[in-house]
């Protein structure tokens, strides 16, 4: 039986993480994720969770302990946003290689400069090939359900690789929403207990971890790195199924909702995809065969399960809430684009940069941009596939 | 009701806009309704006006971003009419509802022609009377729940009770009057002919 509750998107996450229970949380505060290690710490005062936790001093010294605590044999946890990611950057790949399956709850925000403290995936872009696995949530209860499914695909034993479960910036993480809980036991029953293979303080196997990697070694190690990621997709699947017979909620690699008979479709991730869901409703009363594919798994990128899914729609955009100022479209755009070359896959696709830095995205925004592939499909031209979606432009104001 | 219902808060910084719109969210919560509460965070700070939002429905709510057509907008703060475009997107089957002592042709022309609903509450007066001390957000809470209907007045009032009492749990001596300021303002909405 399931709890009915109203929380926050941090107060789910704080929640997922105090039945996980882990063994230590290491954290530094930072807008808009402060509030998890807030609620948490208190869950820690009151007796709630038996976890150490960590007030660390930076980031960076946030993920080390995380690293230090997972590779001594513990599960270790973390939340941050913006900037504090982009601190931890250079041990995130530490954390990868090193196989840790630690799990990080990243509430999604613009990196500065200038200075913005909304939403944005421009954090989460930033650490693509890190080697983490990455999974994005519309919802609060999604990144709950998330953060639930996390340990059971990180510390599987074909994959065992770092996972952060981002979700957005005070679109979810400070609004308040109805969201259905699990009971703590049963959270406890499904993540089970976490008993490495490998680990520092096992004195019956001394073993040495980060040594140095020359010439000889590292190619392969990185290839390990790479194939743990390929079995992610699969081990992500299982975990879901476990997932959905528990709590009846369905999650795959990615989320096709009236993409079936689509003929226009839009591409997104994080809470935007429940504002197109109300749009292509709306569409579809007025009989426009609007589609979206919600990506839920961004690394391992599911590229053949994309282009396949993608194969019989008449136009696509992929909505990107990043800027990657490559001079071409958006990071997730060029992952979709690829996926679909590659998979021989020719459908119209066009880039839009969408909300950031927190510009909202209106109904309205995601119409227009159904609009736009409609008059596509009609004219079969695309002017420019590098495009901006709720930009202000100098004599038009918006 | 219609399943889904959008209200729009505009406030000052301090006056607890936020905290009425998470509240109201809370209510209809526990009358069975799928519910979302947040805030427009902006550069905060006391005084300044602040944006607060509620989607209220019996169905799973989807749509995540800011509310621009309400079915309701409530203004705790009537000097926000001079400077802020409150009945922007406002449904003219919708209403607004007001703290304020103004009469109803002053506030027609601060509307600008707004064709709905408006009703007035002297939040003032009520919390200072209940309360002992200026806090609009409890008085126009109920004049929400008395204007829009989305929650019969008996199970809100039992229903709040509850949440003061989690919301104060360090200061119980306030929970009285924020009752007595839901009940008295329950009684104390008029509708501007």
């Amino acid at each position: 039986m399931s709890i009915r509750e109203r929380l926050s998107g941090n107060e789910a996450a704080a929640t997922a993480m105090r039945q996980i229970n882990p063994d230590v949380v290491a954290a530094f505060p930072i807008t808009p994720s402060t509030e998890i290690p807030q609620y948490f710490s208190t869950f820690v005062s009151n007796g709630a969770v038996d976890t150490e936790f960590v007030a660390v001093e930076s980031e960076h010294s946030a993920m080390s302990a995380c690293i230090g605590a997972e590779a001594a044999g513990a599960r270790a946890m973390t939340a941050t946003s913006s900037n504090g990611l982009s601190f931890m950057w250079e041990v995130l790949y530490i954390a990868s290689s090193l196989r840790l399956p630690i799990v990080m709850s990243l509430v999604n925000r613009a990196v500065s400069g200038p200075l913005n403290i909304h939403n944005d995936h421009s954090d989460a872009m930033g650490a693509r090939d890190a080697g983490w696995i990455m999974l994005f949530s519309e919802s609060n209860q999604e990144a709950y359900d998330n953060l639930l499914m996390a340990h059971r695909i990180a510390e599987h034993k074909d994959v065992l690789l770092p996972l952060m479960v981002c979700q957005d910036g005070f679109i979810t993480s400070h609004s308040i929403e109805t969201i259905d809980l699990l009971e703590d036991d049963v959270v406890k029953k499904f993540i089970g207990a976490y008993k490495p293979e490998h680990y520092l303080l096992n004195s019956k196997e001394p073993i040495s971890m980060g040594p140095l990697d020359l010439q000889p070694y590292l190619f392969e190690h990185k290839e390990q790195q790479a194939q743990a990621m390929r079995n992610a997709k699969k081990v992500i699947l299982e975990v879901a199924d476990e997932f959905e017979k528990l709590t009846g909620r369905k999650y795959g690699l990615f989320e096709e909702y009236k993409l079936d008979d689509a003929d226009v479709a839009i591409v997104c991730m994080n809470s935007t995809a429940g504002t197109t869901k109300f749009v292509v409703d709306q569409l579809r009363k007025k009989g426009i065969k609007a589609g979206l594919l919600k990506i839920r798994v961004f690394r391992p990128f599911p590229a053949e399960e994309i282009a396949k899914a993608l194969s019989k729609v008449k136009a696509v955009a992929v909505l990107d809430k990043a800027e990657s100022l490559n001079a071409m479209g958006g990071a997730l755009f060029t992952d979709v684009t690829s996926a679909m070359y590659v998979n021989n896959v020719h459908v119209p696709t066009v880039s839009y940069i969408y909300g950031i830095g927190g510009r909202d995205t209106k109904t309205d925004d995601i119409e227009k941009v159904y609009n736009d592939l409609l008059e596509i499909v009609e004219t079969g031209k695309i002017d420019n596939p590098y495009r901006h979606l709720g930009l202000r432009t100098k004599g038009a104001e918006k | 009701m219609n399943d889904l219902i959008e209200i729009r808060w505009h406030g000052r910084g301090g006056q607890g806009a936020k905290t009425a719109s998470l509240l109201l969210a809370d209510a209809a919560f526990n009358t069975g309704k799928y519910i979302q509460g947040f805030p427009e965070y902006g550069a905060e700070r006391m005084g300044a006006p602040i944006t607060a939002y509620n989607r209220i429905s019996t169905t799973p709510i989807r749509i995540h971003c800011n509310i621009y057509n309400p079915d309701y907008v409530v203004v705790v703060d009537d000097t926000l009419l001079n400077s802020v475009d409150v009945t922007a997107g406002l449904k003219e089957s919708g209403a607004i509802v007001i703290n304020t002592t103004k009469d109803g042709e002053t506030l027609k022309k601060l509307l600008k022609g707004y064709k709905g609903h408006i009703y007035t509450i002297d939040a003032r007066t009520v919390s200072i009377e209940t309360i002992g001390k200026y806090f609009p957000n409890t008085p126009m809470l109920a004049a929400v729940v008395k204007v829009t209907g989305i929650i019969p007045e008996k199970d809100f009032l039992k229903d709040m009770e509850g949440s003061f009492k989690h919301k104060f749990a360090k200061k119980p001596e306030v929970i009285d009057g924020n009752m007595k300021a839901l009940e008295v303002a329950l009684q104390r909405v008029v509708k501007v002919q």
